[in-house]
Formats: structure tokens, C-alpha cells, sequence
């Protein structure tokens, strides 16, 4: 992870297409879905959601293509450690991203949809952590799997939005169950142990099948 | 957090044992066996698509076989795992060097790969080694193909590897250059280095190998040792297995 960020460090390249894309997400929507200064009800939920989602996807794509560029890949796979640990740089990697990205969008998102509490509660940071790893867990493993696919930029969002369409529901009911008049706590916890399930289960089978799956 | 250091696992041999390898229904590897022992460098040679690169990656544990298997002195691979790669050495046709980092950080990032002490002095002793000291803070985007090849043998070498294997190692080397890595690779012969090299540059390892393989459409056989030339027995062995000179 460490060699990852001094590369991002040099060309900042990732975040600043996948903060760029995210933005730009979260402005068209506030142009569909706030008429006269007023948010429709409940949408500040899914476009954050939409944004984490989407630009998640983007941030997700390039994660292996170093590797692939004159094979070293192969040198990473040949290190003595096991192989699960190239995953888990990789996946801290993009969580990492992804974290950066959202502390942005969220303010945007709070300012333009006139929802200060994805700011103040903890809660919505805590869902947020949450969708992070399951869908970097998911995404990570599918990217891996598909560094030596020729059409993995149209494979990746196909094989990765059906896996994790139950974490970002998930992440957009307990976020709606917070942004609401009166905010539903419990109902936010239930969606929030759905979401910790999700991870522990996409983690460890992702953690088991990377070392086949990066076997030829 | 650095990698944990790897225990020790050594071996004198690597044994393929009626190795295969296919891909759907295109056989790579038929039924390969041979012996690799310590101190010996062994060419491989054959036409293109003939398996070379295919038999290199099974060795260095990156492809699964189909059938067979390939013992590390008594071990089989598949149960050796990280102690195996730690002592393992691969240098593919493809340099395996990040081009966004500068030729130093490519070696100290295998260097902790690896685990190793000293990481950032043996980075400067192999960049010494390889004569890209001036360059050693330069972007690896920026070198030449022999620069590049140049680095990534070190790179290969960097962790004292049992087992070397290099899929044409003299690509893009000048004349002194060819020459440095052929007074590298009987430094490693006479270190009791394993050396498998897979070339098609028969000039380069003339008089250099112990024994010479030749792979054709997957099937293994020994060159003959010999007073002609190596090309020329290339070619006769070839000429004898009806295939059409190549390399």
C-alpha cells in the first residue's frame, strides 16, 4: 500500500478523477432534485449513496492496472508472503480512497441537499465505514480477478453491482432512517448490522479465493 | 509493518516429474521431466509458442500444472509456499519494474517484499552491480530497454535466490552489457546457484551452459553435447524434429 501511495503521491491521478467524478455526480443530482431551494424528501440518501457507489466503481478499476503494466503482478505474487496480504494492501488502498472521497462528498452533499446531519451524526460515518469495506471487499477481488480480462472496464461494474446492491441498500436505508424529521436510530443500527454481516462475510470468502484466483 | 522473515528452506535439486500444462485444448507442456542441480546453467531453448515461457512458470509456482509436479529437493511446491518463493528468483520477458517509481524505490520495495535487512544498502550495491548508480533516483519510465533489463536482473537476484529462472535475459543488452551478465550468471553457476535461462540469442550463451534443453510443441528433449556450434546443434535438432529453424 505504502509503494501505491507514493505512486498516487506523484500523479495524484486516482483521487483526483474519482473526486472529480463524484462532484460532479452529486451537482447534476442537486440540479434534478432541488426545485426552489427545496431537496425532494429522501434523496440526499441515495445520491450520496449513488456517489459513493459510482465513484467507488472508478477508484476500483485502476487498483490492479500498475501490477498489469510489465507484469508485475507476477513479481508481487512471487514475494514470500502469503498472498492474502497483497489483498489486504490493495483493499486498505482503496478504502482508503474512498474515505478520502467521501469526507468531501458528504459536506457536499449536507450543503446541497440541506441535510446537515450526514455531517453531525456518527451514525452516517459509521454506515459510510461500513459500505466502505464491503464494497471494497468485493470490489477488490473482482478487479483481481479480472486484471487479465481485455473488457474488464465493462465486467467490473457488472459482476460488482449485483454482490453489493444488498450493502448499498443497506447504506441507503440507514442513512434515510438518520436524515429524517425524526431520526430512527434503531432502525439505523439494524441496517448497520446488516451491513457489518455483509463485510465480514464478503471479507473472508474474498481473503480465502484470492490466492486461486490469482493462480493460473 | 515490514514482512515477518521467512524461515529457512533450501534445496540442491528441482525435479518436474511428467509436468503438463493446457489450455483448453491447446497442450503449452507434455509430459516434461528433467532434473535442474545446483551449480548447473541450463539453456532452454525452442521456437516461439514452443512452451519455454510456460515451463518457467510453473517452476517459479505461478501456473498450476495439469498433470505432474514439480519437487523442490524432496519438497512438492505446492506445500513449500512462502518458504519456497522467498528462494526463488523469476525474471520474466516482461521486466516486472514499476515505471512510476525510480530505479532506488523498485529495489527497496522488492527489498521489503522480501524482508530483507539493509534494504536500502542493498538496493545501492545492486544499482552499483548494474551500473545505473548515476540513475539511481530516475523515474524507471525514463530508462532504456538494456537499462531496464539491467535493473530488473538485479531486482531478480536481490534476495540471493536458489533458484534462477530468466526468459531471455540478454533482450536489449549492448555488447559489454551481454558480456557483464554472462560473467554474472557463471558467478551464480559457481555459487551453487539452480540457473534455468530460456533464450533465443544462441551467440550470447555459447560455451556459457552446462547443459542445453530444447522444448518443441510442448515436448522436452536434450540437446547433445558436442563440438559444433550451439546453433548449429539447435538446428540440426530442429532439422530432426521436422520443425523449421528458428531463433
Amino acid at each position: 500500500m505504502r509503494k501505491d501511495l507514493r505512486v498516487e503521491s506523484r500523479s495524484w491521478e486516482m483521487v483526483s478523477t474519482t473526486l472529480f467524478f463524484a462532484v460532479s455526480c452529486v451537482l447534476v443530482f442537486s440540479f434534478a432534485f432541488v426545485r426552489g431551494g427545496q431537496p425532494v424528501d429522501g434523496a440526499a440518501a441515495g445520491i450520496l449513496w449513488i456517489a459513493v457507489a459510482f465513484s467507488g466503481t472508478l477508484a476500483l478499476g485502476p487498483t490492479f492496472d500498475r501490477e498489469r503494466h510489465h507484469d508485475a503482478l507476477r513479481g508481487l505474487l512471487l514475494a514470500p508472503v502469503e498472498r492474502s496480504a497483497i489483498f489486504l494492501g490493495k483493499f486498505m488502498g482503496v478504502v482508503l480512497l474512498m474515505t478520502a472521497v467521501e469526507l468531501v462528498v458528504a459536506v457536499l452533499v449536507a450543503l446541497l441537499f440541506q441535510a446537515p446531519q450526514i455531517t453531525q451524526n456518527p451514525w452516517i460515518a459509521v454506515l459510510l465505514m461500513l459500505g466502505n469495506v464491503g464494497f471494497a471487499a468485493v470490489g477488490t477481488l473482482f478487479a483481481a480477478m479480472l486484471v487479465r480480462t481485455r473488457s474488464r472496464s465493462v465486467l467490473l461494474p457488472i459482476l460488482l453491482y449485483p454482490i453489493t446492491l444488498p450493502a448499498l441498500i443497506a447504506g441507503v436505508m440507514g442513512t434515510a432512517a438518520l436524515l429524517q424529521a425524526e431520526p430512527n436510530l434503531d432502525l439505523a443500527r439494524m441496517w448497520a448490522a446488516l451491513l457489518l454481516c455483509f463485510d465480514v462475510v464478503f471479507t473472508t470468502l474474498a481473503l480465502w479465493t484470492f490466492e486461486p484466483v490469482m493462480t493460473e | 509493518m515490514p514482512p515477518r522473515p521467512v524461515p529457512p528452506f533450501d534445496f540442491d535439486r528441482v525435479t518436474a516429474a511428467r509436468l503438463s500444462r493446457h489450455y483448453g485444448r491447446r497442450r503449452a507442456l507434455s509430459g516434461v521431466s528433467t532434473t535442474l542441480n545446483a551449480g548447473e546453467l541450463v539453456g532452454l531453448l525452442g521456437p516461439n509458442g514452443a512452451g519455454k515461457s510456460t515451463l518457467l512458470g510453473l517452476l517459479a509456482t505461478l501456473i498450476q500444472p495439469s498433470a505432474g509436479s514439480v519437487l523442490y529437493g524432496d519438497r512438492p511446491g505446492a506445500e513449500a509456499g512462502v518458504e519456497l518463493r522467498a528462494r526463488l528468483g523469476f525474471l520474466s520477458h516482461e521486466l516486472q519494474l514499476y515505471g512510476e517509481l525510480t530505479a532506488r524505490e523498485n529495489l527497496e520495495f522488492c527489498a521489503g517484499l522480501h524482508g530483507l535487512d539493509d534494504g536500502a544498502g542493498r538496493a545501492g550495491a545492486a544499482l552499483d552491480r548494474a551500473g545505473l548508480a548515476h540513475r539511481a533516483d530516475d523515474l524507471v519510465q525514463g530508462f532504456s530497454r538494456g537499462m531496464r533489463q539491467r535493473l530488473a536482473l538485479e531486482r531478480t537476484l536481490l534476495h540471493d535466490p536458489r533458484l534462477v529462472l530468466l526468459d531471455e535475459p540478454f533482450t536489449g543488452l549492448d555488447e559489454s552489457a551481454g558480456r557483464a551478465l554472462a560473467a554474472r550468471l557463471c558467478a551464480l553457476g559457481r555459487d551453487q546457484r539452480i540457473v534455468l535461462l530460456a533464450t533465443h540469442d544462441l551467440e550470447a550463451v555459447e560455451g556459457l551452459l552446462d547443459r542445453v534443453l530444447m522444448l518443441r510443441e510442448g515436448r522436452l528433449m536434450e540437446l547433445p553435447l558436442g563440438d559444433a556450434p550451439l546453433r548449429e546443434r539447435y538446428r540440426a535438432a530442429l532439422t530432426f524434429a521436422g520443425a523449421p529453424a528458428a531463433g
